[in-house]
């Protein structure tokens, strides 16, 4: 009876520990990026209120007017920002993505000489630290003229995203049984008909995820962005934060209201795509 | 009618490799050659004064870089094991749970959405020494009645610069072994029980060896961008209190644009890269080896 009692006592123990790991990793997870959104929506006094507030007294929109009313009333042009952030990652992602489809599925169904190192050179471009990878760029781009424009930008990111993007869609390609193709090539297709119509359409979730995940990278990059943008027609969101420091204070609430802004296409495409996400990695990876 | 025929591989690999080329190599090589020369931003004309390995021999030499590089490198290895091993612990307690999983799921993805420039601000803001939530938390509950200078004192911001690195990246270790948690086969593990393995047994012998290629995954993905850190550090820090934070990709940005020596940014610059090189490298190698012990890789 005893060592019965001593059995469940430990099960019951050991089920408490694991509740209490689980509920304290989750907040720590959660609560910082939550106190952000929070403090969006509080008066900069409260804010800055010493003692500290900890019951919100007021939540107000204060800070996202603020932000949309322009430059000079304490605004940044948040809608150029976010204009200039869409177009540079929709378009770099774009032509990632097809790009990305040619080469991995040149991996994916092509065998040739030094394919595996070709593999690892791809992904140690993706290496370069920004900075490093900035320097020369900046130089360069200066020379040709295409700093500072949506340009230089998208050319910048799709060379970012590719290396990824192939690694991703390598793996949804090699999930496409080989013999589908075949089959469609029999039957009087042409290759170029067969991949339209028949592994296209197989591994497109896959690849749509591969975008979504090229996307968000350009949509955060700050390395490269901070030092190829100067004016306000190409600055992106990250670049964007910048302008609510000063030399001594920092707009904190109307910093966490473009934090937010930043956040929620993020979420939004996160969510849609992160169980293809992390088959196409695992399978690209392990299988591969 | 004797037009020249490219394998089809080539060409569908083509406009990968000459974009790469044109943003990735020819900068590099670029920067390489920059590096042998006194290349100063404000005087343009430099880039033509060739002072051979004097650059590296001078980044060799200097104490700032070698501090910087030995921070980078400890920052590296302490966060990426940390990062490992709290991701494998988040992936097992939520493998373990029954119930709202998906939810659970969903949650610890919560800081891969960040940009890692926000994740910078937020945690500025957290642990700011005035109005920061970790200071008023510690304050309220009666613990310290002083504000801790959490990113004005040199150890303490490291270790701060250290919880942001790690807070952003564990999701993608736990994310990734979670996954392979769920791609384990049922049949060792229920032999190791019938065997008699202790619940720590088979997770050594049995679990770890096949979550093993995944946690390589992760590692490679972490490597090729852990220059991110870059970003969290200029804007937590810059580098500071007294370069107390300084890191190799702080220090080439600053002696870049701020000192605007270009010759000399790129040198450190290239040391920079080969690390990173070295990293990526090692967890790929390590990753098909592991790969190949499982038997999964052709």
């Amino acid at each position: 009876m005893a060592s019965n009692l001593n059995h469940r006592m430990r099960r019951y123990t050991l089920k408490g520990l694991h509740f209490f790991g689980l509920f304290s990793a989750m907040m720590v997870l959660c609560v910082p990026g939550l106190w952000i959104v929070l403090n969006s929506f509080r008066p900069t006094v409260e804010i800055m209120a010493k003692p500290p507030v900890w019951i919100p007294n007021e939540l107000n929109l204060d800070h996202y007017r603020a932000m949309f009313s322009g430059i000079g009333e304490g605004g940044v042009p948040v809608l150029t920002y976010f204009a200039n952030s869409l177009v540079i990652s929709v378009t770099s992602t774009v032509i990632a993505i097809l790009i990305g489809m040619a080469g991995g599925y040149a991996f994916a169904r092509y065998k040739f000489n030094f394919k595996g190192g070709m593999f690892v050179g791809l992904m140690v471009t993706r290496a370069v630290p920004g900075v490093a990878l900035s320097l020369p760029l900046f130089i360069l781009f200066a020379r040709i003229g295409i700093i500072d424009t949506h340009f230089g930008l998208i050319l910048a990111y799709v060379a970012l995203n590719i290396p990824f993007t192939i690694w991703l869609i390598d793996g949804f390609f090699r999930q496409v049984p080989p013999e589908l193709a075949e089959a469609a090539e029999i039957d009087g297709c042409t290759r170029w008909q067969a991949f339209w119509r028949v592994e296209f359409p197989v591994a497109r979730a896959g690849i749509a995820s591969a975008g979504i995940f090229a996307f968000l990278t350009s949509w955060n990059e700050y390395a490269l962005a901070s030092q190829l943008t100067r004016s306000t027609t190409s600055k992106t969101m990250p670049v964007g934060l910048l302008d609510f420091t000063s030399e001594f204070t920092l707009n904190w609430g109307g910093m966490c209201a473009l934090a937010v802004l930043m956040i929620i296409p993020a979420l939004i495409l996160t969510f849609l795509v992160q169980k293809h996400l992390i088959a196409g990695l695992t399978f690209g990876g392990v299988k591969g | 009618m004797n037009r020249l025929k490219l394998p089809p591989w080539l060409v569908l690999l083509l406009p990968a490799i000459i974009i790469l080329s044109a943003v990735v190599l020819i900068p590099l090589v670029l920067s390489l050659y920059s590096s042998f020369t006194s290349y100063r931003l404000t005087r343009p004309d430099s880039i033509f004064n060739w002072v051979g390995f004097f650059n590296y021999e001078k980044a060799l030499t200097d104490v700032k870089f070698w501090a910087a590089f030995g921070r980078t490198v400890l920052l590296l290895t302490v966060a990426l094991n940390l990062e490992m091993l709290f991701g494998l612990g988040l992936a097992l307690m939520v493998s373990k749970v029954t119930q709202g999983q998906r939810l659970l799921r969903t949650m610890m993805m919560f800081p891969m959405m960040f940009s890692p420039i926000l994740v910078g601000f937020q945690f500025k803001f957290i642990f700011n020494d005035n109005v920061g939530l970790v200071n008023n938390a510690l304050q309220s509950l009666g613990i310290t009645d002083q504000a801790i200078p959490w990113l004005v004192d040199g150890q303490l911001a490291m270790f701060s610069i250290i919880f942001a690195e790690i807070w952003t990246a564990t999701s993608v270790f736990g994310i990734l072994i979670l996954a392979g948690l769920y791609a384990i086969p049922r049949d060792p593990l229920e032999a190791a029980k019938v065997d008699g393995c202790t619940a720590w047994q088979s997770f050594r012998y049995v679990t770890l060896p096949f979550l093993m290629p995944f946690i390589y995954i992760a590692m490679a993905i972490r490597s090729l961008d852990v220059a991110r850190a870059y970003d969290i550090v200029q804007i937590m820090t810059n580098g500071g209190p007294a370069r107390r934070t300084e890191l190799l990709w702080t220090l080439i940005g600053r002696t870049g644009y701020v000192d605007a020596r270009m010759g000399y940014a790129n040198a450190m610059g290239y040391i920079s890269i080969f690390l990173a090189i070295f990293f990526t490298i090692y967890f790929f190698k390590k990753l098909t080896q592991s790969r190949k012990e499982l038997g999964m890789g052709a």
